[in-house]
């Protein structure tokens, strides 16, 4: 906290169809911070990521990074300020038909501009940090579910972004592999100085490095807290705090 | 007092003062059925109305979950009609149970049913229809952007995709595609046969297979099976990216869908079609000239001469000419439902369906289109 804003989420009103999923959500994220996005199942943290990432239109309201309007600026503007955030989904979404290193090379040939075999070298560099060193040339339906995520991990931060996203990193995992992912985003973060968007509901990954957080209710459809993980447990909202502490409502 | 019964699992009704009371006996087995309710529930509309339900389980020798969904349903229904519900005496895990059932957490609360009179069945049908024109619509001018970044060399694509989809649906769907057209020129020769025979024109097969295989069923048998096979494979293939959120990474990559996976897939089904087709319509004549000689005692070099007689060029360029339209049309199709598909299992099954159907009858419609055409134009 009091780092200065990258991310300004301004009265954001989210839905599909007919159904509202969130209103009026609004905070901001420091530059190099990790923020959590949290909350019950279903009350609009992917939904809430997928148009912070822009792959959905809030109704109203917009993002900011560094201070220009994500859904306000052209399409082209847009594709660029894409460049600035990698995207680590909940199942990886790696590219079954493509190895591991081509998934890592993708995005630095199409997007970057390298040529292949100067891409190859960047992802088998990608692919040692973050573990799998020595896998470049297996498909992703030959490693483990951990394997997978760290994969794309590898994938999101092959462009150097300044932001990464990561949606529900520790789903599908044992509590070492998620426990390692922790350990692995909080080294990127200590190195590279990457900030980091979490959204999750595994209250370990909150405490252990959420530096702020948002906490979403699924019910009343809008933002209920705001603040550091470890002080929320301490908050008026009975809600949040039962969340929290795994305490009865 | 009266008994309602069914199979093995029993109870009893008793009627004092403004009390009913359901005595429960015997064994519950899900084994032995459900038992009904009714008995119970014209008991609740029995005139004076009881204004409690009370249960005894006393006989009761052994329950499970068909004792639970019985009492429930009673229960529900005396709580429907505003009586108080006394389920205190039966055994401590069926009242548990029972608590657990009626206690839905609020934002669990299931959805309030839709109206489903035929106005709005319409009107849903109606919206939903307005909503896929304009998606398509949309989808269809992606394409041509994404068509005209391609030409301009500026489409971002692997070229092995291009590849792969090349070989999908050109090689590796010869064997289907001479099968079926060689069947259909067989069929074709046999069924004209019949009829011409009664004038003593036999040797007229020769055309009929000739003219029809390759202005008309050659391309359109291969529309049919390239949409069930290569349509069907996008959409599936394209659907399952779109559940695991392959296609949400290459948006946040930069990348646009339609450019990256839709291209190639259509460009290759539109070039590889004419070489299909051209291949059916060989496979088709030899299918005709199969029965007439082996079946109808045409002399081979006879039936032969007759075809080439028959064979005009322009009846070979517009099944060619068709096939382009037919190849792009199953392409778009599959990938049009494989990027609309929703976020299941069941989605891809239902995106495939949909493109196969779609892709078959519009290429129907496609080739009637032609055959108007070409009918106007006098080709």
């Amino acid at each position: 906290m009091g780092a200065r804003a990258e991310i300004e989420v301004r009265d954001l009103t989210m839905g599909y169809g007919d159904r509202v999923v969130q209103r009026d959500v609004a905070f901001t994220v420091g530059r190099g911070e990790i923020f959590v996005i949290m909350g019950d199942s279903g009350c609009g943290k992917s939904t809430l990521m997928r148009h912070m990432v822009g792959l959905n239109e809030p109704r109203s309201g917009d993002v900011y990074y560094d201070g220009e309007g994500y859904w306000a600026a052209g399409e082209e503007r847009r594709e660029d300020l894409k460049r600035r955030f990698g995207v680590l989904y909940q199942y990886a979404a790696l590219f079954s038909s493509m190895t591991l290193a081509e998934n890592v090379s993708l995005p630095l040939v199409e997007r970057g501009g390298l040529g292949r075999g100067e891409a190859l070298e960047v992802a088998r560099l990608k692919l040692a940090l973050v573990g799998l060193a020595g896998f470049e040339d297996h498909y992703p339906a030959e490693i483990s579910g951990g394997m997978k995520k760290r994969a794309g991990l590898a994938r999101a931060m092959a462009l150097d972004p300044d932001i990464l996203y990561f949606d529900e990193p520790s789903a599908g995992l044992d509590p070492l592999s998620s426990r390692r992912l922790d350990d692995l985003i909080l080294e990127l973060r200590e190195s590279l100085g990457t900030t980091i968007v979490l959204v999750t509901h595994e209250l370990a990954s909150i405490f252990e490095l959420g530096d702020d957080a948002v906490f979403l209710d699924a019910e009343k459809k809008t933002m209920t807290a705001r603040g550091r993980p470890t002080e929320l447990k301490d908050c008026p909202d009975p809600k949040v705090r039962a969340f929290l502490t795994r305490g009865r409502l | 007092m009266t008994a309602g019964e069914s199979s093995s699992a029993r109870y009893s009704l008793q009627r004092e003062s403004d009390t009913l009371t359901v005595g429960l006996h015997d064994a519950w087995a899900l084994s032995a059925g459900l038992a009904r309710p009714g008995p119970v529930i014209e008991a609740l509309e029995a005139s004076p109305r009881p204004r409690r339900l009370a249960f005894r389980a006393e006989g009761l020798a052994s329950w499970d979950s068909s004792l639970v969904a019985f009492v429930h349903a009673v229960a529900a229904e005396a709580r429907r009609r505003g009586l108080e519900v006394d389920t205190s005496a039966l055994p401590e895990g069926a009242g548990k149970l029972l608590g657990l059932a009626r206690a839905v957490p609020p934002e669990a609360a299931p959805p309030s049913a839709e109206d489903d009179s035929l106005l709005s069945r319409v009107g849903r049908v109606a919206l939903a229809a307005s909503a896929t024109a304009g998606d398509a619509l949309a989808f269809v001018g992606e394409m041509t952007l994404a068509f005209l970044a391609f030409l301009r060399g500026r489409a971002r694509y692997r070229r092995v995709d291009l590849l792969h989809a090349l070989e999908a649906s050109g090689v590796a769907a010869l064997g289907i595609v001479a099968l079926i057209n060689f069947l259909i020129g067989a069929v074709l020769a046999f069924v004209g046969a019949v009829q011409l025979a009664q004038f003593g024109a036999t040797i007229y097969v020769a055309d009929l297979v000739a003219v029809g295989i390759t202005r008309e069923l050659g391309a359109l048998m291969t529309g049919i099976v390239m949409s069930g096979r290569t349509g069907a494979s996008f959409a599936a293939v394209l659907g399952t990216m779109t559940v695991n959120e392959e296609v949400d990474a290459l948006r946040t990559m930069g990348l646009r869908p339609v450019e990256f996976l839709v291209v190639p897939r259509v460009l290759a089904t539109a070039l590889m079609m004419p070489a299909l087709v051209a291949y059916a319509d060989l496979l088709g004549l030899l299918g005709g000239a199969f029965v007439a000689v082996v079946g109808l005692d045409l002399g081979t070099l006879q039936y032969l001469q007759q075809t080439r007689d028959a064979l005009a060029l322009r009846h070979v360029l517009i099944g060619l000419a068709k096939s382009v339209a037919f190849g792009a049309i199953v392409a778009t199709s599959g990938c049009y439902y494989g990027i609309h598909c929703g976020r299941s299992a069941a989605a891809v099954g239902e995106a495939t369906t949909r493109a196969v159907v779609t892709g078959i009858l519009l290429v129907v419609v496609a080739d009637a289109v032609f055959t108007v055409v070409c009918h106007v134009l006098q080709l």
